[in-house]
Order: structure tokens, then C-alpha cells, then sequence
């Protein structure tokens, strides 16, 4: 007979507001094996953990089921109070009464407390049928590869050198340094980029740990942490890398105008690194025109590309302090110079008589061609009338946009992007570098359009977060594998075709033939055991009859109730 | 031996930095002022642009941080002298006397109930009061108690003694002195986050005369369910929840009298706080009054937009000039300009006022730069080495990172913690 402790939460007020908790600790107090039933405030606190420690102990509890939350972020805590007190931590529950009841359900407190109750009393029954389980241990390949020969890829790379881990750098282009490669001085200091890309490269170069491979493509990536095999193509060769961690930073792009304000159709229309290009050849224009936000913060692209502004500041300031006669104006929506460094570039520029027109979608400017040049006319928000500028050149300031090969990348990778085409990492703002896929990380403008220092500093964090596993020299598997019953498996091959993660192959042992998991490579999704027809596939800590009592349960309290 | 490395700054930044350095096999030595770890960020009471309940995201790093077989936390503690030279630094630590022996302290609050003296709650923006023996809120790490001695009735005046009687442990000690203990440090991570500017010092948006005017961190206390309302949204001159509710940007920042630069989180702050607000009152009207609306980060947009058109937040670019009290001290009035040349003067009344001031390197960080001889910018926070080096300071071995570098927002502070434990790493190593 199992022993069940059960531990409700009120998260503060998050699920005692809407559920009621002492009707749940009750209920919970007559379900079958429930030995004890208590709450807490906040079971994630220090009190609330030793509480439950000392329940366990004293309660001699063998399975716990802690109702709160979402595992996302507290399984991994309440599985080591359980294993601090001396329970496997596979003997663990976690039912979330928090998003599943109080959040979803905040307008129907008695809803939302039956079925906390109902939640929990299925969480108990499957907690009654769990099983010990240990977790299976795997080596780590001390090398690091980089994708993407970028600020930030060069900036990761150059990290891991120096720390002493083997890194593979892949540049698919012929030369290292990304789109700042394109860019002459880095805002806001005004120094050289070249130098910066200079001096990283030589550190890359000057290291017995780093190997940079130039026109070559990743086209395949298999396996998992500690032991990625990561295939690289070019000059007619293919390479085959075993990694135990990636990095990937391909960086973005910039969006190319499709014809707005006369692009393409005007030579005086150009981008942000057309001119970027003409400034570095000293083709600075006596009077020039930026305007922000072409193709983004509108309908289709509704992001904001963060470093347009900056840019456009920078390099209306390029203009102003070589050319003392110059007219520069920087028609925007708003000016997103935040933070210190930035801010003191727009009042400079305001300083020294750059001209701020701030225009709406409703009206938007129009870039015209008069006899005598180039007129962009725009609709001041800020004056309330029409200004006409004359000018030498329209600079179009437009968003980062994703790599158009993000997708494949991702696909390869198996790592998720958002509707734009940048990387999504594991948790927006706590995991910024890091994918839900562990061993694989993300950094820079890939992830999110960013400024130099961001770059470098995500490209840095990236490099710390790969070295962890590699310094430690082993990774652990969670022990949600699955596997196949020999003895039941017909050897059908369902299973193979339906992992995703190409886990499955069907062997040979002992003259039969069935099929086997490779227990580091599953990721416990359970898609195998759906698709066996003869439930010889199981998987640990949801085996059928887990499951099955979990239902019967539910129909169990909703009987009671009738 | 592990090498040893000080991480100055308990917050978000520093605990991840802390994280992030034990999970590589460095000796953490995270040293925090208040008595417990956690920071601005457990302050607040979601997070943008998810609205993830802030307080459920950190606490458990701050558990993990505490727990970590590599991390020693010395919390009410302060880095008083740095001596010696890249890798051999010696750290000197003053733990200050907390007149509670932590290792018997169980947290169980009893002493707490009985303790007679009420002072304003720092953690709760002074919105309530907290006792002389104190845990700064409930999720805290460690969770032990501290005496103030500043207010103590027992250490002042040798009178009261009440929570002595009523410590069941025995964990009181009203004869601790300060300890100071001395770490040879091989390298010192500086993530001393931020404080908020004082709003009185600009008395024309009324805080400080006006009742119903309040800072956005003590608004964020008035949202969180542990907050001194519990949750429920009202205003402090009578209690009542307010309808009608207003921010105001950059008060004190972008603002040549005060602080020039942009303290970059207050837009997306009151885009969510005005989200948050809508959520506990359904039927108030709010209204952000700003000057550049600056959403630059990852959904951040969308999140405005959402914002303006589901939770109805009208946003108006325009500095208000004027706050006065409103009728019986109750509500405010704010004057400002509508847009445009035309634009006229409007006075419009709310029911509460929410500023949003200047957000400033931490006080005390000046004096901590100068004891480790790190250079400040015009603006008061560090300054990087070079560009190449965007988390080292202009002291060799000292890393920095987090709002201390620049105002950022919570993710941008992770991200640079978390690089700063890979520039510790590498100069470690022996690189540069």
C-alpha cells in the first residue's frame, strides 16, 4: 500500500482567491492511500519546502503530490524536497490547480475548487502506481560548435577558446564578421567595427582550441546534448562534427523595401547600410532625409526592430559632424534611444540641428521627385501641418528581418521560431539564450534583433551556458524514457516512423526481432507508445495502467457527485 | 580547490550570475545588502510582456542559488575593502549583526507577531508597516529573521525584549556584533542593479503633497496579491479603488534637470501595470501620458497594441506640467497639453496618479566604485572596459553586469550575468 501525501498551494492569493482551499485539503484528506493532506502559502518558499520535508519524514510518505503550479517551473524543485527527504523523485505528482483551475477559471470559484478536486484526486491515483526510477547517465563530447561567423558568433566562439573548450565556428559566407562586416563604426562609441571584427578574428586564429570553417553549411544535425553530431558542407566536402553543445547565431538581415517612398524607382532612395556603404567611401550628402519604421510597426510586421534608431542617429551624426553645412532630418513615430548610451547620441543630434518630424501610420510621408531633386513630404504630428523636405538622399531605416534559411535551421536543429522568423528561446525572460532543447543555444540578432553590446553580451552568455555540460563532463537523462515489451512487440515499425526524433530502430537479440530505444536520444514525448497497437510500448512514469487509473478516477468523483 | 569568485548584488543579475558560475565549479561568494536575495525583480508583481507572475519565476532561482553546493550566500552583508591585484583579490565582507543566530532561526514568525515596533516597510514602498524583527517578505532567501537595530526598543534602549521570550529556538542574540570575514577572491562580479529616484524632488508632479499620487514601484506593491492590499487595487487617501487611473513617463528622466538619459523599462512597466490594473478593476479607465513610446524588445509591440485595444489604455504623448490635489485631497488633477500647435491646455481629473521616475544606479554604488577604484559614466553607472570587453569593468578582474552597466530589462540583465560567468571563465583560463 502506498503512503500519499498531498500538498495544496495558495500561491498567495493566485489559487486561494478562486479555489477554496480548505474544501480541496479535505477532499484530498479521503482519497484512497492519502495518508496526509496540507497547504501551504507558497510550497516553493524555504518554509513551504521544509514543511513538506518534514511531512514526508514524519508521515513516512513513499509518493507526493504538491498541488500548485506548473511543472515548467517547479517540478524540478519539488522533486528534489521529495529527494532531500528521501523519496525517489519519480515518486513525485504535480497537479496544477494554478493555470488549470484558479487562472483559467477565475470567474467560477465552485468550478474551478471541483475540479482542483477532481485534478487532484487523479493526480493521487496515478502517484499511487508510480515506481522508482533511475536516470540514466551519458558522457559529453568536450567540444562546442558555433553557427554563424557573426559579432556574436565569432564573440561565443572566441569565449569557448579562451576557456579552454574545443570550438568549431561554421560561416556559411567566405568571410567572417556578419552584417556588422557591413557597417563601418559601431554606435554609440563611433569606433571602428573593422577592428573589433579585426581583433576577434585574430583571437579566434591565434588559438590551439578554435577551428573556423569558412563556406561551409550545416545540412544535417542529429543526436542530443553531450553528443551532437553536427554535418557541414562546402568546398565539395562534407564533415561530419561531434559537438556535446551548439551555439547557434546566424544573426538577421535587413528587410529590403519592396518599392515604398520610391525605392529602386529613385536613386536617391537607398538603405540604412547603402549609406552606411557611402559614408565609408566618403560620399557624405549635404542633405539627407531617415525615415524610421519602413516595413515595421505596421500591419504584417508589427515589431519594432529595435536598432533602426540608433542607427539612423548614428549616422545623421556621421553626417552633421563631418559636414558642418549639412541639413539632416530623421522623420520617425518614436525615437527608441533607450538607455544612457543612445539617448545621448539623440540629444546630440538634436544639439546640433538634426530636425525630429514625428508622422503617424494614418498619414504617412511621401517621397516625390520635383525638378530640382528629391522632396519627401510629411505630415508633422507634433506642428500639425505639412513640411516639405528638400533633400539629396531618402535613407529608408528598415526592421532586421529573420535569415531566410532560419526555418530549415530550425528544422535541423529542432528548435521552435516565432511568427517573424527569430528563434524563440526557452523562456522569454529568464532563459534568454537558452532553447527548450537542452544543449542547443541562442544568441544575438537571430534570437531578436540586437545592438553590438547586446550581441556580444548574449554571445558571451551563450558560450557560458555551453560550457556547463562540457565542463562537467556528463549529462543525466531524465527518466521518462520509453520502451518496448520484447515479448509483445510484433516488430510493425509504427513506432519508428512516428518518433520524431528518430530514437527508434527495430533489432535483432536473442532471435527476436523488436523494437529498441535509445534512452538518450527519446525525449519521453510518448508519440511511440500512442502508436503501438499491441501496448508493448510503454514509458516510464506514464505507463498505461498510470493512465488508466488517472481516468478512472475522474469518472469515479463525477459518479460521486451524481 | 575551487577558485573562489564574489558576486556583489543579490538581484536577478547577480543571482544568475551566481547560478551560472557554482554550475561551472566556481566557489560563489554572493554577497547582498538586505537580508535577502531576490532584488527589485521580487518586488514587482508580473513581468512584461508575458505577464508571468514575477514572484513564481525567481523564486525558485532564488532557491536554487541558496541551495547550490557552491554558492555561499552572505546576505546583510557588504563588501567594505578590496585588496591585492587580479587573481589574488581580497575581498573583505562585513556581515552585519542581524541579532539573530541564523543557523537556529526556523523563519515560523512568532516573534514577528509579538514585536511592538512598527516602521515603514521598505520592501512594501512604505505602503505599510513592518516590525523591529522582520522578514522582508515571505518568499525571502535565507528565510530568517532580522533585527533592525536601528529601531529595536532591546538594542536602543536595553527595554522589551519580547522576542526573546517568544523564540522557541533560542535565536536571538541582542549582543551579535558584525562579522567580518575575508575571501581571496580570483575574480569579483559587480550587479549592484538600481534604486528609484526620489519623486518629491520634482514637486509639480505632486508626490509627497498629493495623496493620491504614487511611484510605480509602490504601485506594483498595490497589485501583488502579497502586497499591503492583498491584491486589491485602491488608493491610499480613502481607500476606495479607483475608475480613473494615469501615468506619467520620465519623470526625471530624459529630463535635463535631473537624470538625461532613458531609464528604458518604464514604458513596457506601465503597459503592463495599466493591463494588471484593468484586470483587478474591469470597469477603470487609464491613461499613460508619454513621450517616445519605447517597446523594442521582443513582443513588445504587440503588447501595446494589446494593451490600447483590449484593455482600452489610451496612451497621450505629452508631459504633464502640473499635479494638484483634487477636491477634499482625494484624487488628482493634471494639467498638460493636447497635441499639435493648436494643442490647448487641459486640466483632467483622476482617481490616482502613478509616476514613473528616473530609475538610478543602487545608492551606495558610487562608494562601492570607489573602494574598487571602477570608473562611473556621466550618468553614475559602470563603465565598460572597451568595446571588445562589454561585461568587464576598468579594473582587471572585476566583471559587471545588469542594470548597474545600464538601465535593461530583465532578460538583457540575465543574458549579461550569464556572460559575465563566461568572462570570469576565461580570464581564469588565462586569457585576457
Amino acid at each position: 500500500m502506498a503512503r500519499v501525501g498531498v500538498f495544496v498551494c495558495h500561491c498567495g492569493l493566485n489559487i486561494a482567491s478562486t479555489v477554496d482551499i480548505e474544501k480541496v485539503v479535505a477532499y484530498a484528506r479521503g482519497l484512497p492511500d492519502v495518508v496526509v493532506a496540507e497547504h501551504n502559502l507558497y510550497s516553493c518558499s524555504e518554509e513551504g519546502l521544509s514543511s513538506i520535508r518534514k511531512s514526508i519524514e514524519k508521515n513516512k510518505l513513499d509518493r507526493v503530490v504538491v498541488a500548485a503550479c506548473t511543472p515548467r517551473t517547479h517540478e524540478p524543485l519539488f522533486r528534489k524536497t521529495c529527494e532531500l527527504a528521501g523519496v525517489n523523485k519519480y515518486l513525485f505528482e504535480f497537479v496544477n490547480i494554478r493555470e488549470h483551475c484558479a487562472w483559467i477559471h477565475i470567474k467560477e470559484p465552485l468550478s474551478a475548487t471541483d475540479k482542483a478536486e477532481k485534478l487532484i484526486a487523479m493526480g493521487v491515483a496515478k502517484a499511487r502506481l508510480l515506481e522508482p526510477q533511475k536516470e540514466t547517465e551519458s558522457s559529453v563530447i568536450p567540444t562546442a560548435v558555433v553557427i554563424g561567423g557573426g559579432l556574436t558568433g565569432l564573440t561565443a566562439a572566441a569565449s569557448l577558446a579562451a576557456q579552454g573548450i574545443d570550438t568549431h565556428l561554421i560561416e556559411r559566407e567566405e568571410k567572417l564578421g556578419g552584417v556588422l562586416g557591413d557597417v563601418e563604426v559601431i554606435s554609440p562609441e563611433f569606433s571602428k567595427s573593422g577592428d573589433l571584427i579585426g581583433q576577434l578574428v585574430k583571437e579566434l586564429k591565434g588559438s590551439r582550441h578554435a577551428k573556423v570553417h569558412l563556406g561551409a553549411k550545416v545540412v544535417a544535425v542529429s543526436g542530443f546534448i553531450g553528443n551532437f553530431e553536427v554535418t557541414v558542407e562546402g568546398k565539395g566536402k562534407q564533415e561530419k562534427i561531434p559537438a556535446g553543445a551548439i551555439i547557434l547565431a546566424t544573426g538577421a538581415q535587413e528587410f529590403m523595401p519592396k518599392g515604398e517612398y520610391g525605392f529602386k524607382e529613385m536613386p536617391e532612395v537607398v538603405t540604412q547600410l547603402e549609406l552606411e556603404r557611402r559614408l565609408a567611401s566618403g560620399n557624405v550628402p549635404r542633405r539627407a532625409v531617415f525615415i524610421q519604421c519602413v516595413g515595421s510597426r505596421q500591419p504584417g510586421r508589427e515589431y519594432c526592430s529595435r536598432i533602426c534608431c540608433n542607427a539612423s542617429l548614428k549616422n545623421a551624426l556621421r553626417i552633421v559632424r563631418t559636414r558642418p553645412d549639412s541639413r539632416v532630418s530623421i522623420i520617425h513615430r518614436d525615437i527608441m534611444s533607450y538607455g544612457t548610451a543612445s539617448e545621448r547620441l539623440y540629444r546630440e543630434a538634436s544639439d546640433r540641428g538634426v530636425v525630429f518630424l514625428r508622422y503617424g501610420l494614418e498619414r504617412i510621408p511621401k517621397v516625390v521627385r520635383k525638378k530640382d531633386g528629391v522632396v519627401v513630404e510629411v505630415y508633422d504630428e507634433t506642428i500639425d501641418e505639412m513640411v516639405d523636405l528638400d533633400t539629396d538622399l531618402v535613407v529608408l531605416a528598415t526592421p532586421m528581418v529573420s535569415r531566410e534559411d532560419a526555418r530549415d535551421l530550425g528544422k535541423l536543429l529542432k528548435v521552435p521560431l516565432d511568427k517573424y522568423g527569430f528563434f524563440l528561446e526557452a523562456h522569454v525572460k529568464l532563459r534568454p539564450v537558452e532553447f527548450a532543447t537542452d544543449g542547443v543555444f541562442i544568441a544575438g540578432s537571430a534570437r531578436w534583433p540586437s545592438s553590438v553590446t547586446e550581441c556580444m553580451g548574449q554571445g558571451l552568455a551563450a558560450a557560458a551556458k555551453a560550457s556547463i555540460p562540457i565542463r562537467r563532463g556528463k549529462v543525466v537523462v531524465e527518466a521518462i524514457t520509453a520502451s518496448a515489451d520484447p515479448d509483445r512487440c510484433a516488430a510493425c515499425g509504427n513506432c519508428v516512423i512516428a518518433c520524431p526524433y528518430e530514437a527508434i530502430e527495430i533489432v535483432e537479440e536473442h532471435g527476436k526481432r523488436y523494437a529498441k530505444v535509445n534512452e538518450t536520444k527519446c525525449k519521453g514525448c510518448g508519440t511511440c507508445v500512442a502508436a503501438c497497437p499491441n501496448d508493448a510500448m510503454q514509458q516510464r512514469g506514464f505507463t498505461s495502467q498510470q493512465l488508466s487509473s488517472m481516468i478512472d478516477a475522474l469518472i469515479k468523483s463525477t459518479e460521486e457527485e451524481t | 580547490m575551487p577558485k573562489k569568485v564574489v558576486v556583489i548584488g543579490g538581484g536577478i543579475a547577480g543571482i544568475q550570475a551566481s547560478l551560472d558560475l557554482a554550475d561551472m565549479g566556481f566557489e560563489v561568494h554572493l554577497v547582498e545588502r538586505t537580508p535577502s536575495i531576490g532584488g527589485r525583480m521580487a518586488q514587482l508583481d508580473k513581468t512584461f510582456p508575458t505577464n508571468d507572475c514575477s514572484m513564481c519565476i525567481l523564486s525558485p532561482k532564488m532557491i536554487m542559488c541558496a541551495g547550490h553546493e557552491n554558492v555561499k550566500l552572505h546576505t546583510y552583508s557588504e563588501v567594505e575593502e578590496v585588496r591585492g591585484q587580479f587573481p589574488n583579490l581580497k575581498v573583505r565582507i562585513r556581515e552585519k549583526a542581524r541579532y539573530v543566530n541564523i543557523a537556529k532561526c526556523t523563519g515560523c514568525g512568532d516573534c514577528i507577531a509579538k514585536c511592538p515596533v512598527k516602521v515603514p516597510d521598505e520592501f512594501e514602498q512604505k505602503l505599510s508597516n513592518r516590525k523591529a524583527i522582520y522578514l522582508p517578505f515571505p518568499q525571502a532567501v535565507p528565510r530568517k529573521v532580522t533585527i533592525d537595530g536601528e529601531v529595536c526598543r532591546m538594542i536602543k534602549t536595553g527595554k522589551c525584549g519580547v522576542c526573546k521570550k517568544v523564540c522557541q529556538a533560542g535565536a536571538i542574540e541582542y549582543d551579535q556584533k558584525d562579522e567580518v570575514v575575508e575571501i581571496d577572491a580570483s575574480a569579483i562580479v559587480v550587479a549592484t542593479g538600481f534604486d528609484i529616484m526620489d519623486a518629491s524632488l520634482l514637486p509639480q508632479y505632486g508626490f509627497g503633497s498629493c495623496k493620491d499620487v504614487v511611484v510605480s514601484l509602490q504601485f506594483e506593491r498595490l497589485l501583488s496579491a502579497s502586497g499591503p492590499t492583498g491584491g486589491h487595487l485602491t488608493r491610499p487617501s480613502d481607500g476606495r479603488t479607483p475608475k480613473k487611473l494615469a501615468f506619467v513617463q520620465c519623470v526625471g528622466s530624459r529630463d535635463e534637470r535631473m537624470h538625461k538619459y532613458c531609464s528604458s523599462v518604464c514604458c513596457m512597466y506601465a503597459t503592463k501595470e495599466s493591463i494588471l490594473a484593468r484586470e483587478h478593476v474591469a470597469d477603470i479607465d487609464t491613461t499613460i501620458f508619454y513621450m517616445d513610446m519605447r517597446a523594442v524588445g521582443k513582443g513588445f509591440q504587440e503588447f501595446v497594441q494589446r494593451a490600447e485595444k483590449l484593455y482600452g489604455v489610451r496612451y497621450v504623448r505629452s508631459r504633464p506640467a502640473s499635479v494638484q490635489p483634487g477636491k477634499d485631497g482625494k484624487g488628482v488633477l493634471v494639467t498638460y497639453e493636447t497635441k499639435g500647435l493648436a494643442g490647448e491646455q487641459v486640466t483632467e481629473q483622476f482617481d490616482l496618479l502613478v509616476l514613473c521616475p528616473a530609475l538610478l544606479p543602487s545608492r551606495g554604488s558610487k562608494a562601492l566604485a570607489d573602494r574598487l577604484g571602477l570608473k562611473l559614466d556621466e550618468d553614475g553607472f559602470l563603465v565598460a572596459k572597451d568595446i571588445r570587453h562589454p561585461v568587464d569593468s576598468t579594473r582587471k578582474g572585476v566583471l559587471v553586469c545588469g542594470f548597474a552597466c545600464a538601465p535593461m530589462d530583465i532578460p538583457d540583465s540575465v543574458a549579461q550575468a550569464s556572460g559575465v560567468a563566461a568572462r570570469v571563465a576565461e580570464i581564469l583560463q588565462g586569457g585576457g
